[in-house]
């Protein structure tokens, strides 16, 4: 037993504190959950539950005055100003989503673990260096930063995801720091190096691993903030470009028309909130089971 | 503690210097050029040189920044490229709006968010706690402007309560600041539910309850007043977090502030403004921090030994 502890602390962490038996007790999280797997598989099964194809502009998906078809009929939540499905659009634009909360949220994460981790083990002057760095980035208003990057790269979506992850990752650095700097203190870590262990090894093997449950949770949460900064420059028209349909540049296209056809900011709003909400409640209930500091509490 | 306030001053302008540093060059990295903009499309190669010479935008980067650097420390953020104007005089021209807006949107988080984590925190556990608990989830989980365009087509095109955007009167205020108060109010309940649990959990609490004292009494006079000191701080930061979005709320409802003006400048390459109302924004939110930090000292005295 001890020996498997030693080989792979992460994986007993999670073993150890029944986190999977604790999840399922949450009702919140497991909801959470079947969202995230609701948007998953609407990302995933897109071309098979619609008949249409996002970019179609069909002459019947407007009316003869030419405004979009308010949903209900062959067009289920409706048609936007250029006579596309809505649903269709909303559909594919859940893979836009995804895709930025897993490669944007995922450089972040790579950004913001290996800053955190560097600064807090080897601190003296390469540490104070990048946690200065890091208040520099938190005082920069960040949207502000976004758009100008945005502006300066033509966005894609690849560009879309490096821009946010530009802007995202001092948060998991912040808090990646603290806890390396208190766990190179501990005195297991003082044994490794008196025992003449490399930093490699020490970082590799004995703090990483230590980590694993904040990077778990960070990274969980930091889906749906990612998934809202994309929303948001993509409203501003300086994120995801159409035709590419993401949820926040579908409300940027008909913005204009907002009053007329509410339907088209409903929809892809709701489709925001839940995507964003899911990854909160499964993040959070994560949070509350891995950290130690969360217990006794509720 | 006047050493700390020194060091932490010293620190936040060191950090706005390098703020100013890394815009600058992101923005001498703009593929558009502002030159052409000025001079518009007909314009010979001969006039773009000329405007380029004038503005010193000939000059290596460096030797731009340097200049930039010379006049912001006499307080001279530079001239707008296309309207003609000082930098300072148009963000002087606009902040009072975002500060307004600022003002509407704090009183609104503070109102609800306080609201919902005491009722949450005396009726823990209950479905009322729960329902509150989701209802702050939805509002961190909501971007501002779908909430915005939302509240404008209910209350405004629908209802007719308020007006569609637009700035002026309360009425104006009200649908904006609404849309910040319900997304930033899911910090604040969440933050004041755990505060409030804590501090009824205390002692005195229990004292106060043991001597017979109404119900009201100790939750009004005795628990409210120390849950709510840890939320303070919170203001200060929350300042940040409004200024880095402002940008947003300010489009959606038409709201003619610093991030309008700063939004229509990014669109017309309007270097000096962008970097004008990057740099306020920045010092709003150190100075947001730095009260934090300076509240919770005050607030509570154990932290001013560490």
């Amino acid at each position: 037993m001890a020996n498997s502890v030693n080989s792979d602390p992460a994986t007993a962490i999670i073993a150890e504190r029944g986190v999977i038996a604790q999840f399922a007790r949450r009702k919140l999280a497991l909801f959470g959950l079947f969202l995230v797997f609701l948007t998953l598989g609407a990302a995933i099964f897109a071309p098979w539950l619609t008949t249409f194809d996002p970019n179609e502009q069909m002459f019947d998906g407007l009316t003869l005055q030419g405004a979009p078809m308010p949903p209900g009929g062959p067009f289920a939540l409706g048609t936007d100003l250029l006579g596309r499905d809505l649903l269709t659009r909303i559909l594919y634009g859940a893979r836009t989503s995804l895709i930025i909360g897993v490669a944007a949220n995922g450089l972040a994460l790579f950004i913001g673990t290996v800053v955190g981790v560097t600064a807090g083990y080897f601190r003296g002057w390469v540490g104070s260096v990048l946690m200065r760095l890091t208040d520099l980035m938190m005082a920069f208003p960040a949207l502000l930063l976004a758009i100008c990057l945005a502006a300066i790269f033509q966005p894609s979506l690849w560009i879309v995801a490096l821009v946010i992850a530009i802007v995202y990752w001092v948060q998991t650095a912040r808090v990646l720091f603290a806890e390396t700097a208190s766990l190179a203190e501990r005195e297991f870590i003082a044994a490794e190096r008196t025992l003449g262990a490399s930093h490699t090894r020490i970082l590799l093997k004995h703090i990483l691993p230590h980590l694993v449950p904040t990077i778990i949770v960070w990274g969980t949460l930091g889906i749906s903030t990612t998934v809202l900064l994309e929303a948001t420059l993509s409203f501003l028209g300086v994120g995801v470009q159409p035709p590419t349909p993401s949820w926040g540049n579908i409300i940027f296209e008909n913005q204009t028309y907002f009053q007329a056809a509410p339907w088209l900011v409903f929809f892809p709003g709701l489709a925001i909130v839940t995507l964003a909400l899911a990854f909160n409640l499964v993040g959070d209930a994560l949070r509350e089971i891995l950290d130690p500091t969360q217990r006794g509490r509720d | 503690m006047a050493g700390f306030f020194l060091r932490r001053l010293a620190q936040s302008l060191l950090i706005l210097l390098g703020v100013s540093m890394i815009t600058f060059v992101l923005l001498y990295w703009l593929p558009a050029d502002p030159v052409r903009q000025i001079a518009g499309r007909s314009a010979t190669p001969q006039t773009v040189e000329n405007i380029r010479q004038q503005l010193g935008l000939d000059q290596p980067l460096w030797v731009q920044y340097w200049r930039y650097l010379g006049g912001l420390v006499q307080g001279d953020l530079g001239r707008s490229y296309l309207q003609k104007t000082e930098v300072s005089t148009l963000i002087a021209s606009r902040l009072p709006a975002s500060l307004l807006l600022m003002a509407g949107a704090i009183f609104a988080e503070l109102l609800i968010g306080l609201s919902m984590g005491i009722i949450a925190a005396l009726r823990r556990g209950t479905v009322t706690d729960q329902s509150l608990m989701i209802v702050s989830f939805i509002g961190v989980s909501a971007p501002q402007f779908v909430v915005g365009l939302l509240l404008l087509y209910v209350f405004a095109v629908q209802l007719g309560w308020f007006p569609i955007g637009g700035y002026g009167t309360f009425a104006h205020l009200v649908l904006p600041s609404m849309t910040l108060g319900i997304l930033g109010s899911g910090w604040y309940s969440r933050m004041m539910r755990s505060s409030m649990i804590e501090v009824l959990r205390q002692d005195y609490i229990r004292t106060a309850r043991a001597k017979g004292l109404n119900r009201m009494r100790i939750i009004f006079r005795h628990a409210l007043p120390n849950a709510i000191l840890p939320i303070i701080a919170m203001i200060g930061i929350d300042i940040g977090i409004f200024m880095g979005g402002i940008v947003v709320v300010e489009s959606v409802f038409g709201w003619p502030g610093i991030g309008q003006l700063a939004w229509q400048a990014i669109q017309r390459v309007d270097i000096p403004i962008i970097m004008g109302v990057t740099l306020v924004s920045a010092t709003a939110i150190v100075i947001g921090n730095l009260l934090a930090d300076f509240i919770s000292m005050i607030v509570d005295p154990r932290i001013r030994t560490r």
